[in-house]
């Protein structure tokens, strides 16, 4: 299988700061690869590297088998893009732009247009400062969509989209798959790359900290297990992978190692289960470990060694404890302002 | 909440009214700490620039018969008159020398308070920033009104430190505070023009476009009511705000009432603007948007295209503004002969060679006059270029097959064929109404001539744009700056009496005076050669840089 980008050791500075810091990227051609981390980890500077919009400071970039900055435009008729801020020009109408940037990448699916412009469910007759969020989204989509590309770099496609149209997305991308259409894509919806993606990279401070499938990743990670025994457990707390156990009488919780999975049923039955529930780690689990790291004030971490790290186990219980979304939110925050910094280099 | 009450209960509910004002203070805060350094550098620029005319030309001057004599020349200068204005006592040495700066100084000011204005306003709102601002506990009057207080506030700081300036150069105190309060007055009643078209028009490029427009023709109303007049202003200099500004007389008289006009006139125009502020739905104008093409026409295939298509409004705007403007001179032009009476001037003519010769110096002085006014539409459609940029627009452009260099040349075109388009506009109309009014239409093909060799000198501007957009996109408004130095060192260089070679540094020091003159190849080739080579490496050094 050959690979449709290939970013190896890749660098970005915007004066003091350093957007990309060693990043790698590797996607295969033929699949949908996600592409995560907190916002202003460096998602968009990557992608803007790959599109020859800005130059990389340093390390190896190969998109489509050229360089991105040397080849811009030859490879530029190979892709599509879908930015993640769509800005479209306020007295043209979404019909007109979606024709113009098909043109533009050289030919658009007349016929495939009609089709998604009636699954987006997209007025195409309104003028660009007419249009909400949501609607402008789906112009970029439409466009990207229509347009006959091998790859298609797709940066938070979906934010402003209705759970509607999410569907209608999600659809669209697993047909482009189907006919052999590499995708790259960019999202912090995680229900929306579960179900898309083969294969993730998680970058966080302009790294790359995971990658590869997803059952691979959530080999790396944790199961949530929660138990009745049949007498009161013994030597849980001192068995290998096993973090953050609550003991109340018989009843146990804790998490485990996916790979202790086995030994500690074994020590579980051992002692008698009468009941157990098990939760495998979801995605966002996944997700949120690798920015709860933000939080514990870790700044240096190297290219796949995060699985191994592990945050205090105080704060990863109390974040256990917490709602998903609050802790979300948390993040939001932690994120924003380290993107603040990032934005105002890449705005200079 | 505020955004609903109707105009007739909040002319009965007075708290409702008090409501639509609530957070100005706020948002006047946020304006001042916006524009801390533009507004303190626009105000210095202006009190410079009075203070260093003034000292310099009171040199020039020292005896009253120089000042009579000069002042006579050009009260009889059909050319300068409408250019500059009347000098309304020729024996006071503040009128004399302060000519130059009292019309001009004044529509510069009234600029500065339109973009002011619209930049707090409009501007803000089309970017969606006043949305997010309305949502917090803010009248719907406060943008406005702060907009409005920080101009006025503005106007007023550089009368006084332009009052003081001039005191401090030594000339009386009463006219120097008549002088700052003209330019004040111009500034604060186009400051509410610039809030009128602002509720107009939905989009910030056009609301400065509206009351730039306003502007030209009260400055041109004022040109024809002075230049036509044998010894005072005719009438249509009372229908224009700048007419007023200069019919304070500072030095001549101070007659403070003329500025009541302007303050009723800032006033009535505010009021209007509140009102359509109060019927309109946020982000919209007056007009209504229309729907568009389902689908682009078969032309929209190319940048290129895409340019015209983005820059045809601005475009045919100033097409019909440089069409009037030249209309109008042309049709002033022939009526120069006719008008002198003045010994002075009558020999002035003798030495150009007669009626004809006079005509020829005002149509060439006029020529270059609207050569800067061109070089202005030049500079902003090449910054057109950094906005699209910045807008995040030339992003999903340049990520299709078309390159940087084609891009950034589609709007380069733009710049140089519409700056083209208006200078023939401008020669043609100015000649072909001089031509019909001489009752000579031959006069068509040389007062084209005279507008066409402006040409290379607009192009040289449009190229350091497109340079500094290249080098330094965060400094792109050096386009500006450039001009400004320039229109300074043609208009102020001679009374410094400056170097030749800093004259020198100006394109337009270089472009013939026609018609009436000779018609050099040499620097016309030159200075083309010249914006040929700075937009190559502006196209260049925007091929090397980062997007963004």
């Amino acid at each position: 299988m050959t690979t449709a980008i290939s970013v190896s050791g890749l660098v970005k500075t915007f004066g003091q700061t350093r957007a990309l810091d060693g990043l790698d990227l590797t996607v295969r051609t033929g699949e949908v690869h996600g592409f995560l981390g907190p916002n202003g980890a460096g998602k968009s500077t990557t992608i803007r590297v790959l599109l020859g919009l800005l130059r990389a400071d340093d390390g190896e970039t190969r998109l489509l088998g050229g360089d991105p900055w040397a080849d811009a435009t030859a490879l530029h008729r190979r892709l599509a893009y879908v930015p993640g801020d769509v800005s479209l020009w306020p007295n043209l109408s979404g019909g007109e732009v979606i024709d113009l940037l098909g043109r533009l990448r050289g030919g658009l699916d007349t016929q495939r247009r009609a089709d998604l412009l009636e699954r987006f469910d997209l007025d195409p007759t309104k003028k660009g400062r007419t249009y909400s969020k949501g609607n402008r989204q789906k112009v970029a989509v439409v466009a990207a969509l229509a347009s006959n590309v091998e790859l298609l770099i797709l940066d938070e496609p979906t934010s402003g989209l209705d759970p509607l149209m999410e569907a209608v997305f999600q659809d669209c991308i697993r047909e482009e798959r189907d006919r052999g259409r590499t995708v790259l894509l960019s999202s912090h919806i995680l229900a929306e790359v579960e179900s898309l993606c083969e294969r993730v990279s998680i970058i966080r401070l302009g790294r790359t900290v995971e990658t590869g499938t997803l059952s691979e990743l959530r080999h790396l990670t944790r199961t949530a297990i929660s138990a009745e025994l049949a007498g009161p457990p013994n030597g849980l707390s001192k068995h290998a992978g096993v973090h953050d156990l609550k003991v109340d009488g018989n009843q146990v919780k804790f998490d485990v190692d996916t790979k202790e999975l086995d030994s500690i049923l074994r020590a579980l039955t051992q002692v008698g289960v009468r009941s157990l529930t098990s939760q495998p780690p979801t995605l966002e689990e996944l997700f949120l470990r690798h920015y709860e790291s933000d939080m514990a004030g870790e700044t240096a971490r190297h290219a796949g060694a995060g699985a191994k790290e592990r945050a205090p186990s105080g704060l990863r219980s109390a974040r256990r404890r917490a709602s998903a979304e609050h802790a979300t939110r948390e993040d939001g925050v932690v994120a924003d302002e380290r993107r603040d910094q990032s934005d105002t280099g890449v705005a200079q | 909440m505020t955004a609903v009450l109707s105009t007739p209960r909040e002319r009965t509910d007075t708290r409702g009214r008090s409501d639509s004002f609530i957070g100005t203070g706020q948002l006047l805060r946020l304006a001042l700490r916006r524009d801390r350094v533009v507004a303190t550098v626009w105000v210095l620029l202006f009190v410079l620039m009075a203070a260093s005319s003034a000292s310099a030309t009171q040199g020039i001057y020292t005896t009253v018969e120089s000042r009579v004599q000069a002042a006579n020349t050009i009260n009889g200068t059909p050319a300068t008159l409408a250019l500059y204005g009347r000098i309304f006592d020729p024996t006071s040495l503040g009128a004399v020398s302060m000519l130059k700066l009292g019309a001009l100084g004044a529509a510069l000011v009234a600029l500065v308070a339109v973009f002011t204005v619209v930049r707090h306003t409009r501007a803000e709102e089309e970017a969606g920033r006043l949305e997010l601002i309305g949502a917090t506990v803010v009248g719907r009057f406060a943008a406005l009104t702060a907009a409005l207080i920080l101009s006025v506030g503005m106007a007023i700081v550089l009368a006084v430190l332009t009052a003081l300036s001039l005191v401090g150069a030594g000339l009386p105190a009463s006219g120097a505070f008549a002088f700052g309060l003209s330019w004040a007055g111009a500034g604060i009643a186009f400051a509410a023009v610039g809030a009128l078209t602002a509720q107009v028009t939905e989009s910030a490029r056009t609301a400065n476009g509206l009351a730039a427009a306003g502007l030209a023709a009260a400055y041109l109303l004022r040109a024809a009511g002075d230049a036509t007049g044998s010894d005072t202003s005719t009438w249509l200099s009372w229908l224009s705000p700048i007419g007023w500004a200069q019919q304070v007389r500072p030095f001549a008289g101070d007659r403070w009432w003329v500025l009541g006009y302007l303050l009723v006139f800032a006033a009535l125009v505010s009021v209007a603007a509140y009102a359509l502020n109060a019927q309109r739905d946020h982000g919209a104008g007056l007009l209504a948007q229309r729907p568009g093409r389902a689908s682009a026409g078969n032309g929209l295939r190319t940048p290129l295209a895409l340019a015209f298509r983005l820059h045809r409004g601005g475009l045919l705007g100033w097409l019909v503004g440089v069409t009037l403007g030249g209309l109008l001179m042309g049709s002033i032009a022939s009526q120069v002969g006719n008008l002198v009476d003045t010994p002075q001037a009558r020999d002035m003519i003798m030495k150009l060679g007669g009626a004809r010769g006079l005509t020829d110096a005002f149509l060439s002085a006029e020529m270059s006059i609207l050569g800067i006014v061109v070089a202005a539409y030049g500079i902003s459609a090449a910054m057109r270029l950094r906005s699209e940029e910045t807008a995040l627009r030339a992003e999903p452009i340049l990520a299709t097959r078309i390159s940087r260099v084609r891009w950034a040349a589609s709007h380069v075109t733009v710049a140089i064929v519409g700056s083209t388009l208006l200078l023939l506009a401008v020669g043609l109309f100015a000649g072909l109404s001089h031509g019909m009014a001489s009752g000579d239409l031959g006069e068509t093909g040389r007062v084209l001539v005279g507008a066409l060799v402006q040409l290379p000198a607009v192009w040289v501007l449009t190229g350091i744009t497109v340079l500094v957009f290249g080098l330094a996109p965060g400094l792109v408004m050096a386009g500006w700056g450039a001009l400004v130095v320039f229109l300074l060192l043609g208009q102020l260089g001679p009374i410094f009496e400056l170097p030749q070679w800093l004259m020198d540094l100006s394109p337009f020091t270089h472009t013939p005076k026609l018609p009436g003159g000779d018609l050099p190849a040499t620097p016309l080739v030159v200075l083309t050669l010249i914006a040929a080579a700075l937009i190559t490496a502006g196209l260049t050094a925007f091929r090397r840089r980062d997007l963004g």
